[in-house]
């Protein structure tokens, strides 16, 4: 069976699920030798190839302007406008940004509530699907569309008593609350994938652990962990990238400079219309680097998407 | 044998309660206490401080009567074309020609770096692009110096300061967001397809066009289901964007549910009315993935 699971939490960010296990790359497809070379020829293709060039450049034109005009100066903006190529290679408007937000402070931050929360959410997804997919518990069928339904939910409709239980409880502006909050969001899409997922682990593979004299624990841990490690991987690197996206209750909950997150900084400080465009460029640059860099080391693994078929 | 298995039942089953119990107490401590509060403090005037007063069905009735409340879901119905019904179909097409043209005429590196352009918008942080955007929109900003540069400066515009412009405008932007999700889903869906349907059609004279409506269309059916489900729902969810490029301005034309709640809670401190419009939208969002599902389960039975 394939599942086909594409978690909600954040607007924009979405992801990638690949209902097959694995999907070979589209290039990889080759046809009969025969049938390939008779394609292959024309002069059609590149006109194709150019049309769909010129569309991928507008997507990354945005990028592109911001580069050029990150490292203007902001009276070289001012006289020769948003097009024109720097006349000098000026970066004050990285350095202000980096000094104005404390920039290693904010990098610092998004790391470690991302990284708590795709190591801790990934952790609680594998139990909660232990238990449900295969300890299959009572009502598991409820319990797995409650958490289909879960991550569903707009934030909106927990922010608030988020908000207010969180400064009863003094955790308001502090990364904890973040962590704890984006782990069961996280999780709530993770249980519902690997539910899935180890619903159909081979029954015989455990039946034999068990003839082994192997306890619950060691199944889970030497068994069911080693096979499902590169979902789980999968998942680690989704929920790290979701978590470091996330916006609406960073923005709530985070309030002071030592515990705002890359994205929240940038935001609240556009709001204070501070900033001149070569520095909100800068800003932009610098906020964006550490996802590029990100998704140019686990591009294939995002494009791809997470491999949900178990029948391997 | 049957008395061990009997003996051994309840032990098994409570062991593996133990698995599920840290999810479930992390669960209802932050989602379901928080939901079921929200729905309760809807049913209250409160500001934050002192103790919420029940006030009944009030915040509702009020809200039915707010012209923002429903401007703000037509917004969402705008969303939902710039998020799903324009993407998805772009994205088709753009998937199916990467697929089943480009990738069979060169390279697979080529159309790996094509894909991983269109998808990198999804990776990055909405609002950190929605602040480029707004840049690039500004009166002063790039379009407008393109429009100059190209002759057509007549065409210049307060893009989102307009009010007849804003909606588009985002509405435009989010496309830009949307677009690379259908491209890498349908992508790896084709990936599943048997390649000598293809060949065959093709060896049968079937041109691109007819082997994307033979084929393509519906062989990903249940990926588009996926796609045109999840991206409704952020859809309807849409909040860092907005927050970047016009905080709902000018004049609330670009207000959306969400984003209207945020300032009900936050900046009006009208708690009880915030939760209304929260519980409207929570309610909405599961009627219209219920619906999905219906839909889906009914046309699936209808296939087989």
């Amino acid at each position: 069976m394939s599942v086909i699971v594409t978690p909600t939490t954040t607007p924009g960010a979405s992801n990638a699920a690949d209902p097959a296990g694995g999907s070979p790359t589209p290039g990889a497809v080759s046809a009969a030798p025969a049938v390939r070379s008779r394609f292959t020829r024309g002069p059609g293709r590149w006109v194709v190839l150019v049309l769909v060039t010129v569309t991928a450049l507008a997507v990354i034109a945005p990028f592109l302007l911001m580069l050029l005009n990150a490292f203007k100066s902001p009276s070289d903006y001012s006289t020769n406008g948003p097009l024109s190529l720097p006349t000098e290679f000026y970066t004050e408007g990285l350095t202000t940004y980096w000094n104005q937000v404390d920039y290693p402070q904010k990098l610092l931050n998004s790391i470690v509530i991302s990284g708590t929360v795709a190591v801790a959410a990934t952790v609680i997804s594998l139990l909660n699907a232990f238990a449900l997919g295969i300890g299959r518990v009572k009502g598991r069928v409820w319990i797995v569309g409650l958490f289909l339904l879960a991550n569903m939910l707009p934030q909106e409709a927990l922010v608030y008593p988020l908000y207010f239980f969180a400064k009863q409880v003094g955790l308001y502006n502090t990364q904890l609350s973040v962590i704890i909050i984006f782990t069961v969001i996280q999780s709530a899409f993770g249980t519902y994938l690997l539910s899935s997922v180890l619903t159909t682990f081979p029954r015989s593979v455990l039946e034999a652990a068990r003839l082994d004299g192997a306890s619950r624990w060691q199944v889970l841990w030497r068994v069911i962990f080693p096979i499902t490690r590169p979902t789980l991987s999968v998942l680690v690197i989704f929920f790290f990238i979701w978590t470091w996206n996330e916006f609406f209750i960073p923005l709530v909950m985070l309030i002071s400079n030592s515990t705002q997150t890359v994205p929240v900084a940038l935001a609240t400080l556009q709001g204070d219309r501070l900033m001149d465009a070569p520095t909100t460029n800068a800003g932009a640059l610098i906020s964006l680097i550490p996802c590029v860099i990100f998704f140019l080391i686990f591009q294939r693994t995002l494009t791809r998407g997470v491999m949900a078929g178990a029948e391997k | 044998m049957s008395t061990i298995t009997v003996t051994r039942r309840p032990h098994r089953e409570r062991s593996y309660w133990t698995y599920f119990l840290p999810g479930a107490v992390l669960f209802t401590a932050v989602i379901a206490i928080p939901l079921v509060y929200n729905i309760y403090l809807s049913l209250t005037r409160w500001s934050g401080v002192g103790k919420p007063r029940f006030v009944g069905l009030h915040q509702y009735t009020r809200l039915f009567s707010d012209e923002l409340f429903w401007t703000s879901f037509r917004n969402s119905l705008a969303m939902i074309v710039a998020m799903v019904v324009v993407p998805t179909i772009i994205g088709l097409v753009l998937a199916a020609v990467l697929f089943d043209y480009l990738g069979r005429r060169f390279r697979g590196s080529v159309v790996s770096v094509l894909r991983a352009t269109f998808y990198l918008p999804q990776i990055l942080p909405v609002v950190v692009a929605g602040i480029v955007w707004g840049w690039i929109l500004r009166p002063d900003g790039a379009v407008n110096a393109i429009l100059e540069a190209i002759g057509l400066g007549s065409l210049a515009q307060d893009w989102l300061g307009d009010p007849s412009f804003a909606l588009p405008t985002v509405m435009l932007v989010m496309v830009w967001v949307q677009i690379g999700y259908p491209v890498v889903i349908f992508m790896a869906a084709l990936g599943r397809v048997d390649p000598e349907l293809y060949e065959a059609a093709e060896l049968d004279g079937a041109g691109w066009w007819a082997r994307l409506r033979a084929i393509t269309i519906p062989q990903i059916r249940p990926e588009t289901y996926v796609v045109a489900l999840t991206c409704t729902i952020a859809a309807l969810k849409v909040f860092g964007p907005i927050f970047a490029l016009t905080r709902g301005g000018p004049e609330n034309t670009t207000n959306v549910p969400s984003y209207f709640a945020y300032t009900t809670f936050f900046k009006k401190l009208d708690v009880g009315y915030g939760a209304a419009i929260a519980t409207v939208l929570t309610l909405i969002i599961v009627l219209v993935a219920a619906g999905f599902m219906v839909f889906q389960a009914r046309a699936e039975r209808k296939d087989a």
